[in-house]
């Protein structure tokens, strides 16, 4: 049962989180927790502290106070380049890429990274396959549409083989076709993969979450399934107006 | 093929055989030189070897991480000091010559270390190397008194060290190379540089480079600590521009402050630029295209040499920024689209003349079979 136990267990905390901009609290006292093996989905309002907490919790900003904890350990003031190395994948909601250089040759920087000069190639290739992205693999990636570079950004991130995957708005842009391949491929991932988003695209998070956590004036006002998120009226009055679900 | 010598598409890729091909040929065309070219015109070009390493040094950091240095003339001052006053007082090339790039790459890695793990902002790098350099000029300048020795050799300030070694055979110091030989060795290592350094851009190193200029953030958030690679190219290229200034010391023969000066930081933005930056044969040829052009003008009785310089600089960051080697690559590119060419033209034309419906456009919606 020790699988299960492995399960439950707490990957990725924070404790009082808090920061401030000035005089204005972005972050007023956070207490999260994320297991192992969840999809959870941040939503708020605009301004209601999801991406400052996002950078928080990515070490990209430094919170004013409190800890930010992965696997037991304080995260808040590690370098950029520590954060992958622990197993924490990040995609920015702008498209992070190399945009001068091939699609291939993205790739196996991260590839490169995890697994060695000797393994990345095959890496690569699998990622390649896994994207379908196989055709454009030659091709620049500052040529591309918005969505394919998304996509090898998500390459990138899952060439890292993180435990922890966060996407700050991973469907920003994308078609709705492109935007159901990318859910489809988040439940996937998700099967390894602990793994966090940002979004506010409710139709995206009705295809993927399990646990929603509802972010609204820097702090937490619910977290539950998202059924019973939308038939919360504090949830409705504060983020979706009285009119309801869309 | 010239865009792939130019190097403008997959530096991560091994080089094909053509590179190779145009390598030797490259090192065929100098190394048979000495036998039918004057003895001024070997004389002048042995000084472009030296410049060309320098060139190389900022074509690297620049093109290929990003890092735009304005002083490598620190590191190039640095090893033509460093080569002369030890050879002066050893009496021995070859080791000095060793240590001309190991001086340049420390004082890189020092200076380095402070710019880069302080995470200093791009420009104000720019700003520092340059500074760097000035400073370095300026203490040299002021060591014209008989007290500024190091060993038996005096400094001499202004005038800088005129009595520069000329190399020695390494197995047999005794032996002086002649003009000839000296053309030989300074083509073999610039050429063996070039290769170096078109080689480090296939290894995962300089690929990470070539990350860190595409976009340092997501190579840190990849997990690559990209200080240390930034601080490895800077030393890199220190030590690749302390060679390039020793060899030019022994070329002039002279080892003078005007190595670090504004004026020659300046001229080596321009032969990169001019060249063409993102390549690696791009400095090079900015070297020899733009010297040679210099001393063409000055023969031509052009008094204001700067000025015209001045003036190609413009005309190539505004025309062919992409610098010559690169846009002379892009021919056959060019050629091969000049369909499209002609309907942009056409386009334009008709922006200016003020003719609302483009004619073209039915061709376009007719689409292709």
């Amino acid at each position: 049962m020790s699988e299960a136990v492995r399960e439950d267990a707490v990957i990725l905390e924070t404790r009082a989180l808090e920061k401030r901009f000035g005089g204005v609290n972005a972050i007023a006292g956070v207490d999260f927790a994320l297991r192992r093996g969840e999809l959870r989905c941040l939503i708020g309002p605009n301004g209601a502290g999801k991406s400052t907490f996002f950078k928080m919790l990515t070490a990209q900003i430094r919170p004013s106070k409190g800890q930010v904890l992965f696997d037991g350990r304080d995260i808040s003031r590690a370098h950029p380049h520590e954060i992958s190395r622990l197993g924490i994948g990040i995609k920015n909601q702008v498209p992070d890429v190399y945009d001068g250089i091939t699609v291939d040759e993205n790739l196996w920087l991260a590839a490169h990274l995890r697994h060695g000069a000797r393994a990345a190639r095959a890496k690569v290739d699998e990622t390649l396959e896994r994207l379908e992205l196989g055709d454009i693999r030659w091709q620049l990636l500052g040529a591309l549409a918005h969505g394919q570079r998304q996509w090898v950004e998500f390459g990138m991130v899952m060439a890292l083989e993180p435990e922890v995957i966060l996407l700050d708005e991973p469907t920003a842009g994308m078609s709705i076709e492109e935007t159901n391949r990318t859910a489809a491929l988040i439940r996937e991932v998700n099967r390894t993969t602990t793994i966090v988003v940002v979004e506010h695209d409710m139709q995206f998070i009705r295809q993927i979450a399990d646990i929603v956590t509802v972010f609204h004036q820097g702090r937490i006002l619910a977290e539950d399934t998202m059924a019973r998120i939308q038939a919360n009226q504090a949830v409705r009055e504060v983020y979706l107006g009285t009119s309801g679900l869309a | 093929m010239v865009h792939g010598i130019a190097l403008m598409q997959h530096p991560s890729e091994k080089p094909k055989w053509w590179w190779w091909a145009f390598v030797a040929a490259l090192a065929a065309f100098f190394i048979t030189m000495p036998f039918h070219l004057e003895i001024f015109v070997i004389l002048e070009m042995s000084r472009f070897f030296g410049m060309a390493m320098l060139a190389l040094s900022m074509g690297f950091l620049w093109g290929f991480s990003g890092i735009l240095s304005f002083g490598q003339t620190a590191f190039f001052g640095l090893g033509g000091y460093g080569f002369t006053v030890l050879a002066l007082n050893t009496g021995e090339t070859t080791g000095s010559v060793f240590f001309a790039v190991a001086l340049g790459a420390a004082g890189a890695g020092i200076l380095g270390y402070f710019m880069i793990y302080g995470r200093i902002s791009e420009i104000y790098l720019s700003v520092i190397t340059l500074v760097f350099t000035l400073i370095l000029e300026k203490g040299i300048r002021a060591t014209s008194g008989d007290q500024y020795v190091i060993g038996k050799v005096r400094l001499n300030g202004q005038n800088g060290i005129p009595t520069v070694p000329q190399l020695d055979v390494p197995w047999n110091p005794s032996v002086q190379l002649d003009i000839n030989w000296f053309f030989w060795v300074g083509a073999v290592l610039m050429i063996l540089v070039y290769i170096g350094l078109r080689m480090i851009l296939t290894t995962p190193f300089g690929r990470v480079l070539v990350g860190i200029r595409e976009n340092e953030r997501r190579t840190e958030l990849l997990g690559y600590d990209t200080r240390r690679y930034k601080l490895g190219a800077f030393m890199l290229a220190g030590g690749v521009a302390g060679l390039g200034g020793a060899l030019y010391a022994i070329s002039i023969p002279l080892a003078h402050p005007e190595m670090f000066s504004l004026g020659r930081a300046a001229d080596v933005i321009m032969w990169v630029l001019v060249g063409g930056k993102g390549t690696l044969i791009g400095p090079i040829a900015g070297v020899f295209a733009i010297e040679h052009f210099k001393g063409w003008l000055g023969t031509q009785g052009v008094g204001q040499v700067t000025l015209v310089l001045g003036a190609v600089l413009i005309l190539f960051v505004l025309v062919f920024h992409k610098g010559l080697l690169p846009s002379v690559g892009s021919l056959p590119g060019l050629w091969l689209d000049r369909a499209a060419i002609r309907e942009q033209l056409a386009e334009f034309v008709q922006r200016l003349t003020g003719r609302s419906s483009p004619p073209r456009r039915r061709r376009r919606q007719g689409g292709r079979p």
